[in-house]
């Protein structure tokens, strides 16, 4: 025999409701969160986009098929990708719907009297009766009062009630968290973010055209950027001289604000950035670039100036490109920098053995065809695509010295250093701030308040009773107390 | 000279623990009889302690900083802050029996310290240079300390949970406390935790937003710090919302921790990223 059960038809509200009494379940609140924290793993062993582009060309190229179908599932970009916005999204949606009716839940309880007492004190924690003296009640009162408990009293009893702050710092807690979310949402939204190589000496003016690379969040516009031109005057770096590790940097610019005659000077380290308007500017990097003069057959100069080269290690043995597109046919030189030159022990070429310029070399092997600039695909700064070149040289340079080759020559003047300024609009994370203090705050009341309530009622017999919710230790120490005041013993 | 003096000093608190392990085991065979020896041994601990600690300032001293800069000196002062959670731990209930459990970890994580991931002191890259490296890395230290003893009690609670569902516990856990203690007390080192750990994961953010331009980047070693904060938080709803007690929470309790100990070792040593300074 088969029976069925009628299951009462839902019409969409009723699913609507279903399915946001689901959502906002702590159940599914507390799996989401678990599911968050599983989420975010792959991002810590997979190279992402963000961080580390370089490694992920890298798995591109050892197993393109593979990395395709990673790359599928946004590996690559986890935590901007579909399936972990959907989780962050879906648990702050749970978040709210389960916080907001709460707050204003407790709201209402933390105005309200502590329920009467009950009827049988007998059945509750706690529970102990003695032969009362009849001033239980006031002594009892006055205790509640200099305890700042809430207090109902009704017939002979009294209801009282402590540890609001529980559940308000939990709340102040949740909130919290929101708000952090809303400040990182609002810099996605109104923030800015760019990288620019600047040499020592040059000067940097703050439109788009001067970065290497800039992102605007999703309402901020070119009309954001604050006007502002900055010199880098002088860049010191300091060095170990056992470990080569870096012990200190220092950069001095002046700064030139919009509508002020008066030029700033100012000093960025790395953990004091510098700070106009929103906009602050970070000491993100260094390295060299060798200043070098080209000329063609005639003698006539073809290009010259500094060019930035990339470091590759501690030493800053550093890499670079210098493109003579006007020479006829056009030159190239892939080059490398060394600021204090040694040969590798391992056989191979020249290698650096300190970061400071001791003694600079600068090897150059020289190409002459097409450099490829006209053929429309972006091309890298610090490379030379020398499929359809011929190469016309090499030779290793000290300060000073030149090189001819076959239609030309170069002469390798000297070197200046450059450094890499991050430029960060982040108007959101003050909000994230706050709330990140508000969250520890409302840890604490939460964590450290123990919620109870006791209760006394006074006839011929003194009964008392206690109730500590979520089972919070410590109420049998204060019952005692309790009983031990009301007896007199204390 | 500090380096052999540090050496030294190592070695002495190697030796003080290695003197109390034998202590603890004799001791557990009659409670009563072996009460003196308990009390040698935990006089060892501290005398452990205070060397430990001793070694910890000759360090800073003799490299001119905080002693945080490097994995050799995480490892010592995180002996050091394991052995002072035990200590403080031990003035409320009487953990003694975990003596032997605490004075091997420590023993274990000095002789890593020691051997394999020693590094001679030098000054800090320009990035650790500011007030935070102090305020950030002592606080996650202690955080790790803390919640390492949570971990270790919760595995105790899971062992002895196992032996008293087989019959009788053997002889040496008779002494131990009860199941009820052991779960009310991993939870009460986590929660007296969590908000330290919270506000030492906002300390690195408000760090890296002056150091590295921005707070949260989703760095291998910030991701894992926020695994481990969700895993705990996780363990707190599910104890204090849901109720779950016992056998259940001691293993979220364990993942949680596990989180944290994955963090220091696989993200400092193979991982990549900004948190990697000096090699090790």
């Amino acid at each position: 025999m088969s029976q069925q059960t009628e299951l009462p038809e839902l019409d969409s509200i009723g699913l609507l409701r279903y399915t946001w009494r689901q959502l906002t379940s702590m159940r599914t609140a507390l799996i989401l969160l678990l599911m968050l924290g599983v989420a975010s793993i792959p991002g810590s062993l997979v190279p992402q986009r963000t961080q580390n582009p370089i490694q992920v060309g890298q798995y591109f190229k050892d197993s393109p098929e593979l990395a395709r179908w990673m790359d599928r599932f946004y590996l690559f970009d986890v935590y901007g990708s579909p399936w972990f916005s959907a989780i962050y999204i879906l648990l702050f949606i749970s978040l709210i719907g389960c916080v907001l009716p709460r707050t204003i839940e407790h709201f209402h309880a933390a105005r309200a009297f502590p329920p009467a007492t009950p009827k049988n004190l007998s059945r509750m924690e706690h529970h102990s009766t003695w032969a009362a003296n009849g001033t239980e009640l006031d002594v009892a009162r006055a205790w509640f009062k200099s305890k700042r408990f809430r207090v109902l009293e009704k017939d002979g009893s009294i209801s009282a009630e402590k540890g609001f702050t529980r559940e308000t710092g939990n709340l102040f807690f949740h909130l919290a968290l929101i708000l952090i979310l809303l400040g990182i949402s609002f810099s996605s939204l109104f923030g800015m973010r760019g990288e620019a190589i600047i040499n020592v000496g040059e000067r940097f003016v703050n439109t788009p055209t001067s970065y290497d690379t800039l992102n605007y969040g999703k309402l901020y516009k070119d009309a954001n950027l604050p006007a502002f031109m900055l010199t880098v005057d002088k860049f010191d770096a300091q060095y170990n001289l056992k470990t080569s590790a870096p012990e200190d940097y220092t950069l001095n610019v002046s700064l030139l604000r919009d509508g002020k005659t008066v030029v700033e000077e100012k000093v960025i380290k790395v953990n004091s950035p510098m700070t106009i308007g929103s906009t602050r500017i970070y000491l993100q990097a260094n390295g060299y670039s060798p200043v070098v003069t080209v000329r063609d057959s005639k003698g006539d100069v073809a290009f010259q100036g500094p060019v930035p080269f990339l470091p590759q290690d501690a030493n800053l043995r550093s890499i670079g490109a210098i493109k003579v597109p006007d020479a006829d046919p056009q030159i190239g030189f892939v080059g490398s920098f060394v600021p204090t030159y040694v040969r590798d022990a391992n056989g191979g070429g020249a290698t650096s053995a300190f970061p400071k310029a001791l003694d600079p070399r600068l090897l150059l092997a020289a190409w002459a065809g097409d450099l490829g600039l006209d053929s429309g695909v972006p091309q890298s700064v610090y490379r030379i695509d020398t499929s359809k070149m011929l190469q016309v040289g090499l030779k290793s340079l000290k300060p000073g010295e030149s090189f001819e080759y076959p239609g030309g020559s170069i002469k390798f003047e000297g070197y200046i250093q450059w450094v890499n300024l991050n430029f960060v609009a982040d108007p959101g994370k003050k909000f994230a701030l706050l709330g990140g203090i508000v969250a520890i705050l409302g840890l604490l009341a939460s964590l450290f308040t123990r919620r109870r309530r006791i209760w006394i009622r006074v006839g011929s017999q003194v009964e008392v009773a206690g109730l500590a919710k979520n089972g919070a230790p410590g109420l049998d120490v204060e019952m005692e107390q309790f009983a031990q005041m009301l007896k007199g013993e204390k | 000279m500090a380096v052999y003096t540090l050496a030294f000093l190592a070695h002495a608190v190697e030796t003080a623990w290695a003197v109390k392990v034998p202590n603890d085991t004799t001791k557990t065979l009659d409670y009563k009889r072996t009460e003196k020896v308990a009390r040698v041994a935990t006089a060892m601990m501290i005398l452990g302690f205070i060397l430990l600690f001793a070694g910890v300032i000759t360090r800073g001293v003799s490299a001119g900083r905080v002693p945080w800069g490097n994995m050799y000196e995480f490892s010592i002062t995180g002996a050091l802050a394991f052995t002072g959670a035990y200590l403080g731990a031990l003035r409320k209930y009487d953990l003694r029996w975990l003596g032997l459990l605490v004075s091997i970890s420590v023993l274990l994580t000095l002789g890593t310290a020691v051997t394999v991931l020693y590094v001679p002191s030098a000054p800090l890259v320009p990035a650790l240079k500011s007030p935070w490296l102090v305020i950030h890395v002592s606080t996650a230290i202690i955080s790790g300390g803390v919640f390492l003893l949570a971990n270790v009690i919760a595995a105790a609670y899971l062992y002895l949970d196992k032996m008293e569902s087989k019959g009788e516990r053997t002889a040496w856990a008779k002494r131990l406390p009860s199941l009820e203690l052991l779960d009310q007390l991993s939870y009460r080192l986590v929660a007296f935790v969590f908000p330290l750990w919270t506000f030492s994961v906002i300390a690195g953010a408000i760090w890296a937003e002056s150091a590295w331009g921005r707070y949260w980047g989703w760095d291998p070693k910030e991701t894992w710090a926020f695994i481990t904060w969700v895993a705990y938080a996780a363990y707190l709803h599910a104890r204090v919302t849901i109720g779950w007690r016992g056998r259940r929470a001691a293993w979220l309790c364990l993942f949680a921790g596990s989180t944290f100990l994955f963090n220091y070792v696989y993200v400092n040593i193979w991982g990549t990223g900004k948190h990697t300074y000096s090699g090790l």
